[in-house]
């Protein structure tokens, strides 16, 4: 009897496994490496929903050339071993012709050996500028490098004809990037970092670092930090009655920061992608279509805020589609046509790749906001 | 502004932080002195109070005092469940294997309250505004004013319930022999149950007065449980003024190590002070070498 029922096992699943194939060339198979749950989650939930929401909609209007899109997504937890075994099963197991993901720069850098190896176009959601610097063949990115975002502070710092800076970043991998960008883009601009600390993701109270900023000659503080962090610090900034300047990252760049840090909030400024104040963009805008689109579809389907991070993902997906449209569906084909994208207006600015960039933003990606009356109002 | 006005700031700042790690402190020892057991879950009831508090004021819209009350209710109750569910049970289980029952159940009332709650972070309002007051040449918060008087508060019954009370007599008795206590007439499996309330609820308080400074979610018990620790073994596991003073040391130190020395070092510095006191003293800081253990 067992045995019997080995068999028929045995068969149903060849069975299955037949009509797959069968049906297989009628799909693109496109595969997804995404932080879903673990300690980065609050980047991969929101990436893996806009990229399930953008395949749906492309497979409604019909697919690509005819053929529907078929995303396979891995969660890979934030943890650079998993990612890795899941790039390996996304290639040989399920043939997919290109990856989006992974979320955090951590896991990209150990996942783009394996891209490169296996020759499968892999778009990054990360933002670390290792990735894609210097250019690596296969691997390409959404995400708006850190130093774009520097690059924005110290432009309006500049304006502002301040040039003597505290900072105070947090000892993460995003923190440290930011330092690093800060530190290395200041002479550039004439700016003088006067005071340079560190919090930890769990801190409880920053008054002791700022107390320090405060006694130096520093004329602004720009934090980088993601929540909850820089709430935590807008707070302490008007408890020690410090007057300077707040500017803050892209990171907080969520209405989540503004209802954490509450009053504490009004005046920061910060760099921010175009998602969070795509209603009050000029119509000339080129982005202002794709935006709206986007954080519309995202509000009916997961009655939840769009952010930059889905955005990320959902860029990811649609480079994928246009370079499909323009060539064929194999890896390489893909990836040619990809590094041909010129003017693409997607959610994390407008992407230009070509063979000696693979990041394919600039400054422009950004836009500096400032927090006013609980919301977010353009920097001009 | 000069040096001596930084080091107000970062005393009266280190002060404020130091209170909470005495309270949780203070759960720590309370419940080894009956049990001998660390209970590694202290810091997620902490994570506990600051939810249900969450839960109380910004979803059922009750009033602040009501709110706090039964945030403190709820979390005792879960405190006795978990004394219930995981410390009764084992009759004759070793001291060791239930501090690793208690790290079990506090990745478990952690991972319930990422389902519950979600993975942000919240924030809940401060119990009386947010205008800065100034002492001298430092400035507080109202709230940081509710953090000392609340914690004095809650020391000050503990003390009085220890000293005053048949029920924290009994458990006094407890704390210094089991079995003579047991053999007297007390009934010592309930005292355990109540050390585990009263831990649970003095968590809870630091969880919930902190929280309009910190914010809250599900994950902030670990780091404030370690702190907690950290302030019980300064003070010897003493659930009186030695680990009230380990609390405020420990604040103080970590705010002048940010200050004076590196922001980078602040956790460190914690865990440096915990690995000296326990291999130079430990029997804490204030202790005689026997100490009187509630």
């Amino acid at each position: 009897m067992k045995r019997f029922l080995s068999a028929v096992c045995i068969t149903v699943a060849a069975v299955s496994c037949a009509s797959l194939s069968i049906a297989s060339p009628a799909t693109i198979k496109i595969g997804a490496l995404l932080s879903v749950t673990g300690p980065p989650s609050f980047l991969g939930e929101p990436e893996r929903n806009s990229a399930k929401m953008v395949v749906d909609e492309i497979n409604a209007k019909g697919g690509i050339k005819g053929k529907k899109l078929e995303l396979v997504v891995y969660d890979t937890t934030g943890d650079a071993t998993k990612a890795v075994q899941a790039a390996n099963r996304l290639i040989k197991e399920d043939k997919v012709v290109a990856i989006i993901g992974p979320s955090t720069t951590g896991e990209s850098m150990a996942v783009l050996p394996v891209a490169e190896k296996e020759q499968i176009p892999l778009i990054s959601c990360a933002a670390g500028s290792k990735i894609t610097d210097p250019v690596k063949r296969w691997v390409f990115k959404t995400a708006q490098n850190d130093g774009l975002a520097v690059a924005k502070i110290y432009e309006h710092l500049n304006r502002k004809k301040i040039s003597k800076v505290a900072i105070i970043t947090v000892s993460d991998g995003f923190g440290s990037s930011g330092r690093e960008q800060l530190k290395a883009n200041a002479a550039k601009f004439g700016i003088q970092i006067v005071e340079d600390s560190t919090y930890s993701p769990k801190d409880t109270d920053m008054t002791a670092q700022l107390t320090k900023i405060r006694a130096s000659q520093a004329q602004a503080i720009i934090c980088w930090g993601t929540n909850p962090g820089p709430a935590v610090i807008a707070k302490n900034v008007k408890q020690l009655g410090i007057k300077l300047p707040l500017f803050m990252s892209h990171g907080v760049s969520s209405k989540k920061f503004i209802e954490l840090a509450g009053d504490a909030a009004e005046g920061i400024i910060l760099p921010s992608g175009r998602v969070i104040v795509s209603d009050v963009l000029p119509s000339s805008d080129k982005q202002k279509k794709s935006l709206l689109a986007f954080v519309k579809d995202y509000k009916n389907h997961y009655k939840a805020e769009g952010d930059h991070f889905g955005g990320h993902a959902w860029d990811a997906v649609m480079l994928l589609k246009s370079a499909i449209e323009r060539g064929g569906e194999t890896p390489s084909q893909i990836r040619d046509q990809l590094e041909k994208t010129s003017n693409f207006a997607g959610i994390g600015g407008i992407f230009n790749y070509s063979t000696s960039d693979h990041s394919g933003l600039n400054k422009d990606a950004f836009v500096l906001v400032e927090i006013k009356n609980r919301d977010w109002a353009l920097v001009k | 502004m000069d040096l001596s006005d930084q080091i107000a700031q970062y005393i009266v700042s280190g002060l404020s932080t130091g209170a909470i790690y005495a309270l949780i402190g203070i759960g720590f020892a309370i419940i080894y002195n009956s049990t001998e057991i660390i209970n590694f879950a202290q810091g997620e009831l902490v994570m506990l109070g600051g939810m249900f508090a969450l839960f109380f004021i910004n979803f059922l819209h009750l009033p602040l005092p009501v709110a706090v009350l039964l945030a403190v209710a709820s979390t005792t109750a879960v405190g006795v469940l978990f004394e219930r569910l995981t410390i009764r049970p084992l009759k004759s289980a070793t001291p060791l294997s239930l501090i690793i029952i208690t790290i079990g159940g506090s990745i478990l009332i952690r991972g319930i309250a990422m389902l519950v709650w979600g993975k942000d972070t919240h924030a809940i309002p401060s119990f009386s505004g947010t205008d800065p007051i100034l002492i001298g040449t430092a400035t507080i918060l109202p709230q940081h004013l509710w953090i000392f008087a609340l914690t004095v508060l809650a020391i000050a019954m503990n003390k009085l319930f220890f000293n005053y009370t048949i029920t924290g007599k009994a458990m006094r008795a407890c704390a210094v022999n089991k079995r003579a206590a047991g053999l007297v007439g007390i009934d010592v499996r309930k005292m355990v149950l109540f050390s585990f309330a009263i831990s649970a609820s003095l968590g809870s308080l630091a969880g919930i007065i902190v929280a309009p400074l910190t914010m809250t979610s599900y994950d902030v018990g670990i780091m404030l449980g370690l702190k907690g620790f950290c302030a019980a073994i300064i003070g010897g596991l003493s659930a009186g003024v030695g680990t009230v003073l380990g609390g405020l040391l420990l604040g103080v130190l970590e705010s002048l190590g940010a200050g004076l020395i590196s922001s980078g070092y602040k956790d460190a510095i914690a865990f440096i002070i915990l690995l000296l006191i326990l291999f130079i003293r430990p029997q804490g800081l204030f202790g005689k070498a026997e100490t009187e253990r509630v």
